[in-house]
Parts: structure tokens; C-alpha cells; sequence
């Protein structure tokens, strides 16, 4: 018999605790390891699964005694990163049965995540996932719960779009750069100045391919250090206008307080580049790029507050469709209960099919020694069946027929007419 | 072929419907029946001209009923062509009420008794005819992508990305698949002029005569000739190019039409109102 295990999840995330705390209890990479088989070897656990980010730690178990396993996951969780329970404790969450799928199913697909619909925790989880089946620590029940949480993400992402569109900066940027030119590959890219969000721009642009990176800073050497971490090329400041001839998309984030690039100078850019498409995104504040250089044919300026405006739009799209995926949720909920439930039969099935085979095994074995059933004669058989009833049927009579009765015996004598289709024999 | 006619204008309407939806719910499977509604119908269109290919003994181009047909197929072969080089879905939205519309127009009016003449059975004249067609039906199609370029840049110039900056193709895509439609229309729209001016030459005995028609087809030449010279020259492309299109393919539609209605010429042998 396999035993009624519960699932039990315990986490904490952006929502419930600080980062003092988050950064306490968070895992990296071998210790992941390490924390996943000593989670495995505790004695209420059965199945385990170790998820760990910046954002979260969540430990996702399948459990006979959910109790103590959440004592002792408590505990190590206390003693593996050096701190007292009264610390976390109460950052806590605990979830079990629906709750956990639930909430497994909703981090999976991004609705728990501090930028909703963001990509990456579907591939954290199928990370820890895949270490926890690498290790063995996961079972039946994990299994079947991650696949089904794999297919949940899948399909909320391509039913209500809520990672379609970005909700950031920089990635709201490098989309505008996608609607102009298409493929980003082979594009050259201009940084001037520097900053963070700027050269992550910069890094998702090489993300998606762009060619070459030249950087322009007011210190040659900044630029020179900036250029070699991008595999680029630093150029010195008064070469930006000849720069123009060449790049595609122009980033620029400097600490000036005039306009760097007039419009003038962008003009005779734009005949020698034969008109080819000129992007600006002007991440500084004051303004770097002169905004009157998006009337010019075939170059758009963009500044942070076009792109603040790009994303607000965005963010109230992912609102909506996290509602949508929120009903999706809700129905694999049901749909995983439906699965577990019919774990609890699946032994009383296989009882139910040995005993049966057990008693025809040895009645047959009887009437037909040595498994030959040429000599045997026409009554021996009619016995063979009388007996086989009264055998299989003898303790189901018994208990039926038993008197002191618990109350339920209409209910039990519906469930055998049930079973059994008693009541309607036209049926096959 | 009054079934065949249709026939075809119901498959090219359910494909516009389908494109529109698509337009909206951005459902994959909506864009795939469009392709395939659109299909069936240009089949249908194909087999339906065919038989009055056959049984006229030459090409039904000879009223204005039968050529609006005619160029309805072009739009729509072309497009089917077009489709499977540039895969930019969204095309459908333009080229699929195109059709229907003419055909629409093709359903109301009233078929005239075909009256065979000897002029119109050449290999030149159907060779002219079919060129001419499919190099308009290109400079359509450059039309269309000329128009979505326009209202794709206004979204990204405006800073207010809204429903079309999602749905449409990044401008670049627009630009080069217009352009490809007009360098294959313009390639076409050539050799069927060369075809007409030889044509001319075996039945009146001179390759140019001035007359409305031919003066409008050579401006439209020219346009498209100065269009592609410009591109290449000076870059003309992007926001230029796209206006450029569509200023073409208004010119176009005033050789194809706008002649047979408001000038004569000897080309209203052919055309019958």
C-alpha cells in the first residue's frame, strides 16, 4: 500500500520578507545540492524539491506528517544558514493540499513574481526540478505535480500573452528597436556615457545579437574599461558625429547638462547614411539627444519618459491578463485534485484484482490439476463456479448481512447496487 | 461562369472575415484558414477564367467586368506568391478585401454578350494582358505595405504604441517587402509593355501611337522607374518609399480605369464599357 501523502509547501518570497532575511536563508548553486539530498534524508519527508532565487525560497515536499515535516524543514532551514527560527519564522508561509499546487502552479507562471510575467522563475523552477530528479528526490507525486505545472506556465504564456510585452526600460526599449529594424542582428550600437540601466540596454541588445558596441565617454579611459566589457570599441567624444554614419541604435545616458547630438549634426549624418534607420534612446535626464530629431525621416527618438509611458500601457496588459491567468490556475487546481484523489484508489483496485485472481487462481488449479482442462467433466465445472461465487462473495454477504448496523447500511447497500449496476440490467 | 463568379467572391469574402478576426484575437489558426479560404478561392477564380478562356477561344479581358476579374486573380496570385516569400501575415488584411470588393463590383455589373474578334486572338496580346496584371497586382500589394508602413511608423513616432504597433511587422520588414513587390511588379509591368508595343506593331503597324493608354501606361513607367533609381541612388526608402507606392499605385489605378472612363484611344476596342 502507498501512504496518504499530503504536499506541503514553505516558502518565502518578496511579499513576506525583507531581503535581510531573503538573503539569509537563500541557496547558491552547490549548496543547492547539498540542502536538497539533507532535506531528503529528513525522516517526514518523502518527495522534496528545492527552489531558490533572489526573490524566493520555496520548499515544495510530499509528506505523510505534514507537522513534523514542517517542524524539521523549519528547523534545517534554521540550522543550514546559521539562524535562529524566531528570525524567519515568521516570514512564513505554509501551504498544503490545493493551496501548495496552487501556489506552485501560480509562481511557475509568473503570477507571484514582483514583475508579473517575467521569464526567468519558469526556468528557475524547471532548474530545481530538474536537479530534484537528478537526485532522486522527487517521486510520483512531484513528478506529475511539476509536469503539470510546466503545462500550466506553458499555456497562460501563449493564452493571455502576459509576458508579450515589456514592462521595463531597457527591454521596452530593445522592443522599439525590434519594431524598426526587425532582426537586431549585425546592428551596431553606440553607448554614450554610462549607467545602469543603459548598459543593460546595451546588454540585452548583444542578447539579441547586435553586431558591433562602440562607447563614448567624456573620460576616454571609463570608455575604454566600459568598451572591453562588451567586446567593443571605445571612440573619444568628438568623434560621435562621425560615429553617426555608421550605428544604428545611439543609447545615451550622460550626466551633461546641454544637448550632446544636435539635430544638424544628425542630418548630415542621415545623407551619407543614404537614409538608412537611426534609433536614439535617451536615458538621461536632462536630455542628451535634441527631441526635435525625431521629425526627421527614419530616425526616432525616444526618452525615458517615452519609454515610462511605453511600459505603464504594458503593465496594465499583464494586469489583465494575469486575471486570465488566474481562472486558468483555478481550473488545473481542480484538475491536479482530480489526479491525487484517484491515487487513494489505485491501491484498493490492485487489492481488489489480487484478491479476485487468488481465489479463481486456486478454484481453476482445483477442478483442472496441472493446468489441463481437456478431461474435465461438464459438472465438475457447475461446482467450480459455486464455489468461485461463494467464495468471492462471502465477505461482502458477511458484512451486509451483519445486524448491528452503524446506521450508514442504506448507504452501503447503495454503494454495492451501484458497484455493481444492480439496478439497471440493461446495461452490459 | 455566373457561379464561378460567386462562388469565388463568397471564399474571398469569408477570407477578408477571417483576416479581420485575426486582425483582433491574433489567433494563429484564424490566419491559416484566411491563407486557405483565399486559396480555395483563387482555384476556383483560376478555373472559372479558364473555362471562359476556353470557350471564348481568348482571354476574357475584353470588358470592364472581365478585366476587374481579371486583375481580382492577379491580386491574389501574386499574393499567394507573396505570402510564402515574405510570410508577413498581416498582408492578408489588405489583399484579401481587395479582392473581394472587385469581385463584388464584378458580381453587380451585367456580363456582355462576347462577341469574338480576330484582334484578340494572339499569344502577344494574352501575354500582355497577364503581365501587365501580375506587375499591377505587385505594385498593390506595394500599395498595401505602403499604407501599414505609414500607420507602423505613426505609432512609433507618435510614442503611443497601441493596436497596430503590436500586430504589424517592424517597418524594415515593411520596407524591403514593399520594395520586393515593386521590383518584381515593376520587372513584369515591363515586359508586358514590351509584349503591348509588339503586339501594336502586328496589328497597326507601329509600336507607339500616342494614344491615352499607352502615353498613361509610359508615366507610369517612368514613376516606377524614377522610384527604383531614387532608392538606389539616394536611399529613398522608409517613409518616402512607402508614399511613393502609393502615389504609384494611384497611378496605376487611372491607367487602368480612370483612361477607359475620361479619355478615348484605340485601346476602347478592348475595353467595352
Amino acid at each position: 500500500m502507498i501512504d496518504k501523502r499530503d504536499i506541503l509547501l514553505i516558502g518565502l518570497n518578496h511579499k513576506t520578507a525583507p531581503v535581510e532575511v531573503r538573503e539569509c536563508i537563500g541557496f547558491a548553486g552547490d549548496e543547492t545540492d547539498q540542502a536538497l539530498l539533507a532535506l531528503h534524508a529528513l525522516e517526514a519527508v518523502q518527495e522534496v524539491m528545492l527552489v531558490s532565487t533572489c526573490n524566493r525560497v520555496e520548499v515544495l515536499l510530499a509528506t505523510p506528517a505534514k507537522d513534523d515535516a514542517a517542524r524539521q524543514v523549519i528547523a534545517f532551514l534554521s540550522e543550514m544558514n546559521n539562524i535562529p527560527v524566531d528570525r524567519f519564522e515568521d516570514n512564513l508561509y505554509r501551504h498544503t493540499g490545493d493551496d501548495a499546487v496552487r501556489h506552485i502552479f501560480r509562481v511557475a507562471a509568473s503570477l507571484d513574481s514582483m514583475v508579473v510575467g517575467e521569464p526567468q522563475i519558469l526556468g528557475q523552477i524547471k532548474e530545481a526540478y530538474r536537479k530534484a530528479a537528478f537526485k532522486k528526490t522527487s517521486g510520483v507525486i512531484l513528478n506529475r505535480l511539476l509536469h503539470r505545472t510546466f503545462l500550466v506556465a506553458k499555456r497562460i504564456r501563449s493564452e493571455t500573452g502576459i509576458g508579450d510585452h515589456a514592462v521595463s526600460i531597457s527591454y521596452a526599449a530593445i522592443e522599439l528597436a525590434r519594431k524598426i529594424f526587425g532582426d537586431l542582428e549585425g546592428r551596431k550600437v553606440l553607448l554614450i556615457g554610462a549607467g545602469e540601466m543603459a548598459e543593460l540596454a546595451v546588454e540585452h541588445l548583444i542578447r539579441n545579437r547586435a553586431d558591433e558596441i562602440l562607447v563614448a565617454n567624456r573620460t576616454f579611459e571609463r570608455g575604454v574599461a566600459l568598451a572591453q566589457r562588451f567586446d567593443g570599441h571605445a571612440i573619444r567624444f568628438e568623434e560621435i558625429p562621425d560615429a553617426l554614419e555608421t550605428v544604428d541604435i545611439v543609447i545615451s545616458s550622460t550626466g551633461a547638462s546641454d544637448i550632446v547630438i544636435r539635430r544638424d549634426q544628425v542630418r548630415r549624418a542621415m545623407r551619407r547614411r543614404r537614409n538608412r534607420p537611426l534609433f536614439f534612446i535617451d536615458i538621461a535626464v536632462p536630455r542628451d539627444i535634441d527631441p526635435d530629431i525625431n521629425r526627421l525621416n527614419n530616425i526616432y527618438v525616444y526618452d525615458i519618459d517615452d519609454l515610462k509611458g511605453v511600459i505603464e500601457e504594458n503593465i496594465e496588459d499583464r494586469q489583465r491578463a494575469a486575471i486570465k491567468g488566474e481562472r486558468i490556475v483555478d481550473e488545473a487546481v481542480i484538475r491536479f485534485r482530480q489526479w491525487y484523489e484517484n491515487l487513494d484508489v489505485v491501491p484498493t483496485i490492485v487489492g481488489l484484482r489480487r484478491k479476485f485472481e487468488e481465489v479463481i487462481r486456486a478454484e481453476v488449479g482445483r477442478t483442472c490439476p496441472g493446468g489441463d482442462a481437456r478431461g474435465v467433466a461438464p459438472d465438475a465445472l457447475d461446482k467450480m463456479v459455486n464455489a468461485l461465487v461463494n467464495k468471492i462473495l462471502h465477505d461482502p454477504t458477511t458484512i451486509l448481512k451483519r445486524e448491528e448496523g452503524h446506521g450508514d447500511k442504506a448507504q452501503l447497500l447503495a454503494a454495492v447496487r451501484k458497484l455493481f449496476k444492480l439496478d439497471d440490467h440493461d446495461a452490459p | 461562369m455566373e457561379i464561378g463568379i460567386l462562388g469565388t467572391l463568397t471564399l474571398y469574402a469569408l477570407s477578408t472575415a477571417t483576416y479581420v478576426t485575426f486582425l483582433f484575437i491574433q489567433k494563429k489558426s484564424m490566419y491559416r484558414h484566411g491563407v486557405w479560404l483565399l486559396s480555395a478561392g483563387f482555384v476556383l477564380h483560376t478555373l472559372s477564367i479558364g473555362y471562359e478562356t476556353y470557350a471564348a477561344g481568348y482571354i476574357p479581358v475584353n470588358t470592364l467586368r472581365d478585366t476587374l476579374s481579371f486583375a481580382a486573380w492577379a491580386v491574389v496570385g501574386v499574393f499567394l506568391l507573396f505570402q510564402y516569400r515574405y510570410r508577413l501575415k498581416v498582408m492578408g488584411i489588405f489583399a484579401a478585401p481587395l479582392a473581394a470588393f472587385t469581385m463584388a463590383a464584378v458580381a453587380v455589373m451585367s456580363p456582355s454578350a462576347l462577341v469574338a474578334k480576330p484582334v484578340l486572338k494572339s499569344l502577344w496580346l494574352v501575354s500582355h494582358v497577364t503581365f501587365i496584371f501580375i506587375g499591377e497586382a505587385g505594385m498593390a500589394l506595394a500599395c498595401g505595405l505602403g499604407v501599414l508602413y505609414l500607420v507602423q511608423e505613426k505609432a512609433i513616432k507618435s510614442k503611443k504604441p497601441g493596436f497596430f504597433f503590436r500586430r504589424l511587422p517592424s517597418l524594415d520588414q515593411l520596407d524591403s517587402a514593399g520594395y520586393g513587390c515593386i521590383l518584381g511588379g515593376f520587372l513584369m509591368m515591363t515586359l508586358g509593355l514590351i509584349m503591348g508595343v509588339v503586339y501594336a506593331k502586328t496589328i497597326w503597324g507601329r509600336f507607339w501611337s500616342w494614344d491615352p493608354k499607352e502615353v498613361w501606361s509610359g508615366i507610369t513607367w517612368l514613376l516606377y522607374a524614377a522610384m527604383i533609381h531614387l532608392r538606389l541612388s539616394v536611399g529613398w526608402q522608409g517613409r518616402r518609399s512607402a508614399i511613393m507606392a502609393i502615389i504609384g499605385f494611384a497611378t496605376v489605378l487611372f491607367t487602368f480605369l480612370g483612361v477607359n472612363f475620361f479619355l478615348s484611344g484605340h485601346h476602347g476596342e478592348f475595353t467595352q464599357r
